[in-house]
C-alpha cells in the first residue's frame, strides 16, 4: 500500500474529495470501528468519561464513543482535534457530538493539565514523522505532542494510539518518544506477521499500579489471546564491578569511545589489548 | 464548543503555558447556540472534580448567564437535586459557541471560532 504519508502534509493530503473518500469507504469505516473498539478495550473505562481523539478526522472513531450503551459505561464525551479543515468539515456534516478543534498535533496539545480521563488516537500519530518544512522536525513535533498529551491527561489516565509506522525505526522513535514523556509504554500488536498487522501504542500516566502488576503489562492482564513480551533492558553491566583499566574489554571501550567521538581509531586485530613478551 | 470544552482549553502559545491569565480564554462577540442533549449524570459527577469553577464562572458571566453559587455543588448534591443538574447539564453541555472568537487573557491571541469549531493552529514562530 501506498503511505499518504510520504507525499504531503496531512492538512494538504486531506483535500475535499480526499476527505468524503475516507469517510465514505465501507472498507476503512470497518476497520476504524474495529480499532476504535479494541483501543476502548484497552482503556477499560469504568464509567462515562471525557475523551481526547487526536487526530478525529471526520468523527468515524468519536461516533462511536458517543454510541456507547450505558452497559458499557457509555456515552462517553468527547473532544477531537485535526489538522485537515476537510475532514472537519465532513465531521459538522455528518452531525457528530463531539467537540472539534481545528489544531495540529506536533504543535502540542492546547489543555489544562490534567483535563481528560483518556485520549483515544486512530491511525494518525505516523504523521507526526512526517516533518513538511525546515523548521520543524519529526523528534520535535513527536516531544511536543507526548509533552502535551501527558500534560492533559490526569493521574491514572490511559491513552491508546493506533498507528502505522513506516519501518522498526519510525516505530522505535514514536515509542521512545512517549516514553521520554513520562509515559508508561508498551506496544499491542495484533495479527503479527500478517498484512493486517495492527499496532497500538498504550500510554499510562502516573499510575505505576495498575490491577496489581507494577508496570505497563497489566493493562491486558486478564486479556485473551496476548502474550506478553518483555524486552526491556536488565541490568547493563553483567559483570558487576569497575572495568580493570588495561585489560582488553577496558581498551575495546576506549576505542569505541574515541570512534563515536570522530577520530581516528586503529582497526582492531587479534593483537590488541595482548601483553608483549618478556623476551622482547 | 461546548462550555465544556472551553473549561479545558488554555493558550497554545508556548510563552503562555507557564502564565495563569492564559486560562480561561475570553469569548468575544460569541453566538450561542442551544441542543437538547440527554442528561448524563454519571460523566458530570465523574468531571466535576476536574472543572475549574472560578473559570467556569468567568466564562459564564461573560456568556450572560445568571450567577453561578461561589462553590462548586458537591457529586451528592448534584444527585439528590435533579433541577441543580440539570442547570449545570445545560450550561456544560448544552451551550455551545458556534460563532466568534476566544481570547488570551496573557498575550492577546484570538482564536477564530467558525460553525463550533476552534482554530488553534499556530504560526510555527509561537509554537
Amino acid at each position: 500500500m501506498s503511505r499518504p504519508e510520504d507525499t504531503l502534509a496531512a492538512d494538504v493530503y486531506y483535500d475535499d474529495s480526499e476527505a468524503r473518500k475516507y469517510t465514505t469507504n465501507s472498507r476503512i469505516q470497518n476497520i476504524q470501528a474495529s480499532m476504535t473498539r479494541r483501543a476502548l478495550e484497552l482503556l477499560d473505562l469504568p464509567h462515562p468519561s471525557l475523551i481526547l481523539d487526536v487526530g478525529c478526522g471526520s468523527g468515524l472513531s468519536g461516533e462511536i464513543l458517543s454510541a456507547l450503551t450505558p452497559e458499557e459505561n457509555g456515552p462517553h464525551v468527547w473532544v477531537g482535534m485535526d489538522v485537515s479543515p476537510s475532514m472537519l468539515d465532513v465531521a459538522l456534516q455528518r452531525d457528530v457530538e463531539g467537540d472539534l478543534l481545528l489544531a495540529d498535533i506536533g504543535q502540542g496539545v492546547p489543555f489544562r493539565a490534567g483535563s481528560f480521563d483518556a485520549a483515544i488516537s486512530i491511525s494518525a500519530i505516523q504523521w507526526l514523522c512526517s516533518a513538511e518544512s525546515s523548521d520543524t522536525s519529526p523528534a520535535g513535533r513527536l516531544s511536543r505532542f507526548f509533552n502535551g498529551l501527558y500534560a492533559s491527561l490526569k493521574r491514572g489516565g490511559r491513552a491508546v494510539c493506533q498507528f502505522y509506522p513506516k519501518n522498526d525505526q519510525q516505530k522505535k522513535m514514536i515509542t521512545e518518544a512517549a516514553v521520554r514523556a513520562g509515559f508508561g509504554a508498551g506496544l499491542l500488536e495484533d495479527d503479527p506477521g500478517t498484512k493486517n498487522v495492527k499496532l497500538y501504542l498504550v500510554l499510562t500516566v502516573g499510575g505505576t499500579n495498575i490491577e496489581g502488576k507494577g508496570d505497563i503489562t497489566g493493562v491486558v492482564e486478564g486479556m485473551e489471546g496476548v502474550d506478553v513480551m518483555d524486552i526491556r533492558r536488565k541490568a547493563k553491566n553483567l559483570g558487576g564491578g569497575p572495568m580493570k583499566k588495561g585489560s582488553k574489554a577496558w581498551i575495546m571501550q576506549q576505542k569505541g569511545r574515541m570512534e563515536r567521538k570522530g577520530r581516528i581509531v586503529k582497526a582492531t586485530s587479534k593483537y590488541t589489548g595482548r601483553k608483549r613478551r618478556p623476551a622482547f | 464548543m461546548k462550555v465544556l470544552t472551553l473549561n479545558f482549553l488554555t493558550c497554545a502559545v508556548k510563552a503562555c503555558k507557564s502564565s495563569p491569565a492564559s486560562h480561561p480564554l475570553h469569548p468575544k462577540d460569541a453566538e450561542l447556540v442551544q441542543d437538547e442533549l440527554e442528561v448524563n449524570p454519571d460523566m458530570i459527577v465523574n468531571v466535576l472534580p476536574r472543572l475549574d469553577w472560578t473559570a467556569l464562572r468567568t466564562t459564564s458571566s461573560e456568556l450572560g448567564f445568571p450567577p453561578l453559587p461561589d462553590q462548586p455543588p458537591t457529586a451528592e448534591e448534584l444527585e439528590a437535586d435533579d433541577k441543580k443538574l440539570k442547570d449545570l447539564h445545560h450550561l456544560l453541555l448544552e451551550t455551545s459557541i458556534s460563532e466568534g472568537k476566544l481570547v488570551c487573557g496573557n498575550c492577546g491571541h484570538e482564536y477564530a471560532v467558525k460553525e463550533g469549531i476552534a482554530n488553534f493552529l499556530l504560526p510555527s514562530h509561537l509554537v
